[in-house]
């Protein structure tokens, strides 16, 4: 009987199975942030076991309040910090060489098909998009995973998501993911991962198929996953090739060993739904819940006070393209805060050697240094009660980017697009009025 | 092993997340009693008084989906600064539901029309919940409409947290 990428990984990975449907599994990698890792470090130094299974293995960023705002922050940061040294762990990304945890980490090629990871943080299933089995855990899993390099799953069913026809113009990974979402619902994956396949996964980049997988947790997913492929190979050349590892001469060769993992032909799946994308159009959120998703269209108008560009969902280059593409030349919303945050150092600099930060400044956004910040209503764009904010992030809950506020989620192309109309609108619509930079200023549609 | 069952706080709505049952804005606490006064303060969910209702609870009613969201073990400890062990549920987002049995904690599903009957006879009123592992049954009462009992389904895993007070102590003597 054929087995699915997840059963794979499964298999080649358990330790013991101490009660039914009980996997233990043995990590490659854990993960680690400022948030949810001091915790965890304070309460194993209270029981004598400040000590790490492999310091190689773990990797560490500031990332969610970076740099520290208060004085609590700060701590959490130096907690992390002197972990990392007491450790020896030395992939350890601090302010300036930081990042969201989903983009920095997979930038620096620490995720390989077949892995089995786990962070402390539940947006972890971003990873599966390399062919890997990456679940958020909380604190208790994470100080045993630190310490044993173990971690306890139920046997993870799949849920095949196929992906048919081909992206229109002006339709990106994020619509396709809210799509899915608004299909199976906010608890339709819960216990299973998701597998992300068919001719529009295929045709996606990286970056892409990281937003598919980043919002799968959004459906209840363990990890959403994605098949490992030449696109995967060529993004983890040059870790894997001869100026990297050197484990692999060729690509050819990685791409054989990688596809080992693929899901068999007869694999058995739980769950299967398909959705033509060649139909799709722009789509948004609506109130709290992130299967509430409509077409774009049919909430045109709505005002808006701030547009937040970032995130591990859709704060890497390909994003900030696709902003910058319908910012250029042109100045947003006078009532409207525009704020982007590259998702890394590594984007950042690529967004300024790229022109694209010329053009978030001169629209008149507000570039935040690389970080979680806003996303989750700790730093660099909270909201106040009663404002609305367009946002790229993955979280519409009520009072996630600040108590009283409200979150519409859409694609970075379409959060462009209400920036420069100080209310919603797709990029199509404000491409078609030219005008829009003359009328900024003439008061609100309100 | 936690005292589990007590008095029973009714949240009647599905995908309580947690941000809801801990807002984001108090992940910075170095500890877990510091939780303690900001439990639910987001929650969207008419008629439901923090300042009232949370006083004396010992156990939590809930719809499906319930701790939907971020990963934050912070959840299920913000409830246990309140005196809160046991929620039941018709189900469970997974991370708060191993968070739960990984502090030791009671994560209970019943079936959706057993979760309709228990608010329909309980809500509004003193019910009191009483957890027996042994017989494997949940049982609630109150004054004015008596009893009801539902069966309890536990596997391997979660009695073995239940019983020895949670994942870590169980893994770090056996990995
Ligand atoms: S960007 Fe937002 S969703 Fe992603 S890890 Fe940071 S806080 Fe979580």
């Amino acid at each position: 009987m054929g087995q699915t990428l997840a059963e794979k990984i499964f298999s080649s990975h358990v330790v013991e199975m101490p009660f039914e449907n009980t996997w233990v599994l043995k990590l490659d990698t854990v993960f680690c942030h400022e948030i949810t890792t001091p915790i965890a470090i304070t309460d194993l130094q209270e029981r004598g076991m400040d000590r790490v299974f492999d310091p190689r293995k773990i990797k560490a960023v500031i990332d969610h309040v970076s740099p520290a705002k208060d004085s609590k922050t700060a701590e959490q940061g130096k907690a992390l910090r002197l972990w990392a040294r007491r450790h020896g762990i030395e992939d350890f990304f601090d302010i300036g060489r930081n990042g969201v945890c989903h983009a920095i980490f997979p930038e620096k090629g620490f995720v390989r098909p077949g892995y089995a990871l786990v962070m402390g943080d539940s947006h972890t299933c971003t990873h599966g998009a390399f062919g890997a089995f990456a679940a958020g855990v909380g604190t208790t899993d994470l100080e045993i995973a630190v310490l044993k390099g173990v971690c306890a799953f139920g046997k993870p069913e799949t849920f095949r998501v196929d992906l048919e026809g081909k992206l229109p113009a002006g339709v990106f990974p994020k619509d396709v993911i809210l799509a899915v979402i608004a299909k199976i619902g906010v608890a339709g994956a819960t216990n299973k991962v998701i597998e992300f396949r068919g001719p529009v996964v295929d045709a996606m980049s990286m970056e892409g198929r990281m937003t598919l997988c980043n919002m799968a947790v959004e459906a209840g997913g363990t990890s959403g996953l994605c098949m490992p492929d030449a696109t995967t190979v060529e993004w983890l050349w040059p870790f894997i090739g001869p100026e990297g590892e050197g484990q692999f001469a060729s690509k050819e060769e990685a791409l054989a060993e990688y596809s080992r993992w693929g899901s068999d032909e007869d694999a058995i799946y739980a769950a299967r739904v398909s959705l033509d994308c060649s139909s799709l159009e722009p789509l948004v959120t609506k109130g709290y819940s992130p299967d509430n998703v409509v077409p774009l269209r049919t909430m045109k108008g709505t005002t808006i006070d701030q547009v937040y560009i970032g995130s591990c969902t859709n704060g890497r280059i390909e994003d900030l393209r696709e902003a910058a593409a319908v910012l250029k030349g042109r100045t947003i919303h006078p009532q409207v805060r525009g704020i982007v945050s590259p998702a890394t150092q590594a984007v950042y600099t690529a967004a300024v050697e790229e022109g694209i930060i010329e053009t978030f400044l001169k629209a008149g956004f507000c570039v935040v240094s690389p970080g979680c910040g806003a996303c989750l209503g700790m730093s660099n764009g909270v909201l106040a009660s009663g404002e609305v904010c367009a946002s790229t992030t993955n979280r519409n809950f009520s009072g996630r980017m600040g108590r009283g506020g409200m979150i519409h989620l859409m694609s970075p192309a379409s959060a462009a697009a209400a920036a420069l109309a100080g209310a919603l609108a797709t990029a199509a619509d404000v491409a078609a009025q030219p005008s829009i930079v003359a009328s900024a200023g003439q008061g609100r549609t309100k | 092993m936690k005292a589990l069952g007590g008095r029973v706080l009714f949240l009647d709505r599905d995908d309580i997340n947690t941000d809801e049952i801990i807002p984001a804005r108090y992940l910075n606490e170095d500890t877990k009693a510091a939780l303690k006064p900001y439990l639910f303060e987001d929650l969207e969910l008419p008629g439901f008084d923090r300042s009232s209702m949370l006083q004396g609870k010992q156990a939590v009613l809930s719809r499906a989906n319930f701790g939907c969201g971020s990963s934050r073990e912070h959840a299920p400890w913000a409830l246990e600064a309140n005196g809160i062990q046991v929620v039941v549920a018709e189900s469970f987002a997974r991370i708060f539901r191993r968070n739960m049995y990984n502090c030791g904690m009671l994560a209970a599903e019943l079936p959706a029309d057993l979760i309709e009957k228990l608010f329909d006879r309980f809500s509004g009123q003193d019910t009191e919940l009483k957890v027996d592992l042994d017989s494997m049954v949940l049982r609630f009462e109150s004054k004015e409409t008596g009893a009801l009992e539902a069966p309890l389904s536990l596997g391997g895993f979660e009695l073995a947290m239940l019983r020895s007070g949670g994942w870590l102590d169980f893994a770090a003597t056996r990995y």
